[in-house]
């Protein structure tokens, strides 16, 4: 579990986040949702140790985030960020095997290249593995880095909008395979989501963030109403349920 | 496919090598023979340091037209080398032997190096580009400084500064060179032991730290290895701008690799082969009298426009 308490954050005076309280459950996939500027990539950066903590205090598995190194968080938690760019020609093969650098330190092993082909084809990335990153399209990119950040095989892996760019078809079925495998393999995925239908359709459980503070958060039929909607985004959109989860008519 | 490149640039780097040795020698065979080691010697040294501190300086700062010379490097080396003749007058600076100078001079940069970088990466999460700002604009500040303490000393101070930092790949004091070539070989054996660090250092802010990679230290351990090699080479010849970006804009062309197990053997052979190369050219075929550096300059002035204009118009 990851427990977060009494988290703050400033950047030049302006405070980002404040009292952040949070209890990230074990298992399945934590939706992280809110308007633009909510805090939601900076808390998601101090999780996984890019800023240093300001003030709180963050615990992963009871352990204290400062206490643990850089090798063992590696082995512990991933992180994918928003921006993601190249600036060598590499291989989705060759990407797919830098998740394993911290357990191989560079030299891939019989197993490291077990865990590869595995992931290869988990994400459908067989058939493209030999192609370099700059010809492919940004769901297939997309697609590659997150398979990256699956080989590195850790407890808790957190993405920060991997749905950017993506058309729906692409989204749809990065989430559904992040969804399927998490259960699979019993691992935690913390996601940034813009869109509250992706949240409430694919996680089991939604975070909603507002002004630097958590505003709510439960499972998604319970969290996600019109009530909500206009609290966390300050808009008026009806909310359906279809077949028990919300949908946002939007 | 690479392999048979490897062989072709290390067949290459034999060749001119022999050539270099052997070409138009006159008179006794020893005399000349020893001479040109020497000085085949220190060519692939500066050829080997600024090409691997280039790459090295690249892949840290993510940029493929930087190099430690535009940060001021080099322009440091300088500063602290006209402020030692300037305190110790011409006839002290004789006095004190060359290696002991040169010591002196390697760890004032390595400190002053390691300085700015925790100076401004110190609060932000690492801020590289501010950080190489900062040192072009240090390295006008320090370039600026030199040629003002050149106005104050007196004109016997000024020949020993002016032969001492200017680029020149004819003479290199034989104690200097086995020191430097000890110096370069320690360095390069712990770049070969980081190779895979650099790998992943190369992916960019964020990745390396997800990875366990740590870029802060990373960053600073290769800026302190850079330190070293833009010492050696520029306590050996003066600066060379543009030797690196030559260097190493080749080496990407002609290894299409992003292993750092690749690119720095490669960059090294390179490196030499340029050097070596440009002087056979220049000294026994063109018999010219034009330094190499001048020529080395120009062909790698000449890179630098060609990559700033094509990055411009894709």
């Amino acid at each position: 579990m990851i427990r977060i308490r009494n988290v703050g954050h400033q950047i030049a005076g302006q405070s980002i986040l404040q009292g952040v309280d949070l209890d990230i459950p074990q298992g399945g996939l934590t939706a992280l949702v809110g308007p633009n500027g909510a805090g939601k990539s900076t808390l998601l950066s101090l999780v996984a140790r890019l800023q240093t903590l300001q003030s709180g205090q963050i615990e992963i598995n009871g352990r204290d985030l400062g206490q643990i190194s850089h090798g063992d968080l590696a082995q512990l938690l991933a992180i994918l960020p928003q921006v993601l760019t190249s600036t060598h020609r590499i291989s989705v093969q060759d990407l797919v095997g830098f998740g394993r650098y911290p357990y191989s330190r560079g030299r891939l092993g019989p197993k490291d290249r077990e865990i590869i082909a595995d992931v290869l084809e988990s994400f459908e990335l067989q058939e493209i593995k030999h192609r370099f990153l700059d010809t492919l399209s940004g769901g297939q990119r997309q697609r590659a880095y997150t398979a990256m950040a699956w080989a590195q095989d850790t407890e808790y892996l957190l993405l920060d909008e991997p749905l950017n760019n993506l058309d729906i078809a692409a989204s749809r079925s990065l989430m559904s395979r992040l969804k399927t495998l998490a259960a699979q393999q019993g691992r935690t995925i913390v996601i940034v989501l813009h869109d509250i239908n992706y949240a409430a359709g694919y996680a089991d459980h939604i975070v909603a963030m507002k002004a630097g503070r958590v505003e709510t958060a439960g499972p998604p039929a319970e969290v996600v109403s019109e009530a909500f909607l206009r609290a966390v985004f300050d808009t008026d959109a009806r909310v359906i349920l279809e077949e028990e989860r919300p949908l946002v008519v939007v | 496919m690479l392999r048979l490149r490897f062989l072709w640039l290390i067949l290459a780097l034999v060749v001119v090598s022999a050539l270099f040795l052997t070409l138009g020698a006159k008179g006794s065979w020893s005399f000349t023979l020893l001479f040109r080691v020497q000085k085949l010697a220190s060519l692939l040294l500066i050829g080997g340091a600024v090409s691997t501190a280039t790459i090295l300086f690249q892949t840290i700062t993510h940029n493929r037209i930087l190099t430690p010379s535009i940060m001021g490097f080099d322009a440091l080396f300088l500063l602290i080398l006209t402020l030692m003749i300037f305190g110790m007058g011409a006839g002290g600076y004789a006095l004190v032997p060359k290696v002991t100078l040169f010591l002196i001079n390697l760890i004032l940069l390595t400190l002053a190096s390691v300085a700015l970088f925790t100076l401004l990466l110190r609060d932000q999460s690492s801020d590289l580009m501010r950080m190489v700002l900062t040192g072009i604009i240090l390295g006008v500040l320090f370039r600026s400084l030199v040629l003002f303490i050149q106005r104050l000393i007196d004109p016997s101070e000024f020949a020993v500064l002016q032969s001492a930092s200017f680029a020149r790949f004819n003479k290199a004091d034989p104690d200097l060179l086995l020191v430097s070539a000890a110096l370069v070989c320690l360095t390069w054996g712990a770049v070969w032991r980081m190779r895979h660090r650099l790998d992943v250092l190369a992916l960019g802010e964020v990745l390396p730290v997800s990875l366990g990679a740590d870029p802060r230290r990373g960053q600073l351990v290769v800026l302190m290895l850079i330190s070293v090699l833009v010492s050696v080479s520029t306590a050996l010849v003066g600066p060379v701008a543009f030797l690196g970006l030559l260097v190493s804009s080749l080496t990407y062309r002609v290894i299409p690799s992003w292993h750092h197990g690749h690119l720095l053997p490669a960059a090294i052979l390179i490196g030499g082969i340029t050097l070596v190369g440009g002087q056979l050219v220049l000294e026994r075929i063109l018999h010219f009298e034009t330094p190499l550096a001048v020529v080395v300059e120009c062909l790698g002035g000449l890179v630098f426009l060609i990559l700033i204009l094509r990055k411009g118009s894709t």
